[in-house]
């Protein structure tokens, strides 16, 4: 029987070329995600410090208007604030409750073949371009409720926040969906095998396992909500206004940046670099958002 | 087919001609037993012989395993198991399963969990005493009750398993290998706890350990290839069973 010659021990095996090239290419991938970030942030905190250097921080932070393109100029951020934080809280009022129901009864009631149909069903409305949802907000759902509220602006933060609601229910449920997987089912054969109702196996074992994640996935989808633009540069208007009512036009900080970038607006006046100071602080929003995602994730996650 | 030995009217617990299906799959085939109050049942037999299956279909937990169907009949205390609820069956035969499952909540929590969804209203602090006494575990435990059940040890978790099962109030208490995933010293308070629980309940237990089926059994039944080989008091099984393979079996002359 013939056998592999021995070779020698001094052969470059463990530290070839096509090791090292190898590792040198992922890790190149992996550091341009993060030099990006960086990049990103350096251009929005150099253009928001020239944006300071003509605006007090504290009239930005303070002042109760935004009127950059008037010839009285404020630049107040709390309407533009205002706006983002009405069409967030509507989006959640409509999304939670829809994707954590979703997410429990496919998780936990639907027979397979609910669910073979479900899933799918939730990850294709994940797939609908923004700008369809903004238009559907703009020509249905807005009509659509004029018709029970009659003093309902063509404008309206109400319609845009309940669209923006129905796009991130997909990524709730799914989100909230994996969590209540990820609970063992031996959890739910102890509850049940101690005489508890489906219902109390549900809301009281398997749901506060999941808890977690299910507040993560709010985070998550909140965070989206603040960050979408489509929709409300759609549906929402372009009124910057302090305003609780729902009913009235108003405008969210991304629809601001979008108006005020599509416009002819010159670089280097303050209306531009304006964009950057309110890209900054939804950066920041954002960002901050997701550290207390992970925060909670990591906080409360059950090893169990 | 062999007729059904008639129903001790004593028994807790009783199997007649029952048949288990999974899918397609016969897993039990007619099995007829009955098990008497205050005593400790082993079940014993290979993989896959169909006893923990057997012990599912007392408290109906099978249910959850879709594509499942079973025939014959089921009795607790004389009254049939099929048409009764399975919740209400399942808080009269409480079980402990392979794996300690305890929840994700305090030591306490765990225990007061199943006695509050069975409508206890009385003292809850003495109930959970009570129980982890009854499991043997109250003085490892009692000065951090407030602990999550996840930092007990293994042997632990499972014996809060069983004070769980208890605060429910069953009568009988189902265990389904309870020692696989524990240590021997684990297994020896086990063990112990087991042989002071049948005074108060009756317990059917599944185990893979030949050892532990004669130290804390009163009768035993050996199972293979879903039929109830043979069925007698442990001591006679252990000592001059009548069947071939159960003697080639406790003997690990095959398994």
């Amino acid at each position: 029987m013939s056998r592999t010659p021995l070779r020698s021990l001094q052969t470059n095996v463990y530290n070839s070329p096509k090791e090292r090239v190898v590792q040198f290419v992922l890790g190149a991938c992996a550091v341009a995600t993060v030099l990006t970030l960086f990049g990103i942030a350096f251009v929005l905190l150099g253009e928001s410090f020239q944006f300071f250097s003509n605006v007090n921080v504290l009239d930005f932070l303070t002042d109760t208007e935004w009127t950059p393109q008037f010839v009285e100029k404020h630049y107040g951020i709390w309407p533009l604030l205002s706006g983002t934080l009405l069409v967030t809280l509507i989006a959640a009022f409509v999304s939670v409750p829809i994707g954590v129901a979703s997410a429990v009864y496919i998780a936990e009631y639907a027979p397979a073949s609910a669910r073979r149909v479900l899933k799918p069903g939730l990850e294709l409305l994940a797939g609908v371009p923004t700008v369809v949802y903004g238009y559907f907000a703009l020509t249905f759902v807005t009509p659509l409720l004029q018709r029970f509220i009659p003093d309902l602006q063509i404008f309206n933060a109400l319609s845009a926040g309940i669209v923006v609601g129905i796009m991130i229910i997909p990524m709730i449920a799914s989100l909230s969906e994996d969590a209540l997987r990820a609970v063992p089912r031996s959890l739910a054969f102890g509850g049940y095998a101690l005489g508890a109702t489906k219902l109390e196996v549900v809301t009281k074992i398997m749901v506060p396992s999941a808890l977690s994640g299910i507040i993560a996935s709010f985070i998550l989808g909140l965070s989206r909500a603040i960050g979408e633009t489509m929709i409300v540069t759609l549906a929402a208007g372009a009124t910057p206004r302090l305003t609780a009512n729902p009913m009235e036009s108003i405008q969210t900080m991304t629809a601001y940046i979008v108006q005020v970038s599509l416009g002819d607006t010159p670089a280097g006046s303050i209306a531009y670099q304006s964009l950057f100071a309110v890209g900054l602080m939804l950066f920041l929003i954002t960002l901050g958002l997701n550290v207390v995602a992970n925060k909670v994730i990591r906080r409360y996650k059950e090893n169990y | 087919m062999e007729t059904p030995p008639d129903t001790d009217v004593s028994a807790k617990l009783a199997a007649r001609d029952l048949h288990f299906w999974y899918g397609t799959t016969h897993a039990l085939k007619g099995i007829s037993l009955s098990m008497k109050p205050n005593l400790v049942t082993a079940f014993i037999g290979p993989s896959g012989c169909g006893k923990s299956t057997l012990l599912r279909c007392f408290n109906r937990m099978n249910e959850l395993i879709p594509d499942t169907q079973w025939e014959g009949d089921l009795l607790l205390d004389g009254e049939d198991i099929r048409s009764a609820d399975p919740i209400m069956l399942r808080r009269r035969v409480g079980m402990v399963f392979q794996k300690p499952n305890p929840f994700p909540k305090s030591i306490e929590e765990n225990i007061a969990w199943g006695a509050r969804i069975n409508g206890y209203k009385g003292n809850m602090p003495e109930l959970v005493e009570r129980c982890l006494r009854q499991a043997a575990l109250w003085d490892e435990v009692k000065d951090r009750l407030k602990d999550n059940a996840y930092e007990l040890s293994g042997g632990q978790q499972q014996r809060l398993c069983i004070a769980r099962a208890l605060a429910a109030e069953p009568d009988v208490l189902l265990m389904d290998e309870p020692a696989s995933a524990l240590d021997p010293l684990a297994t020896g308070k086990l063990e112990e706890t087991i042989i002071e629980l049948k005074d108060a309940y009756t317990i059917v237990i599944v185990t893979h350990n030949m050892q532990q089926a004669s130290r804390i059994s009163d009768e035993t039944a050996f199972f293979y290839l879903g039929e109830l080989v043979e069925f007698d008091d442990t001591e006679v099984i252990f000592t001059r069973p009548e069947n071939k393979r159960t003697e080639d079996y406790i003997t690990g002359r095959f398994g």
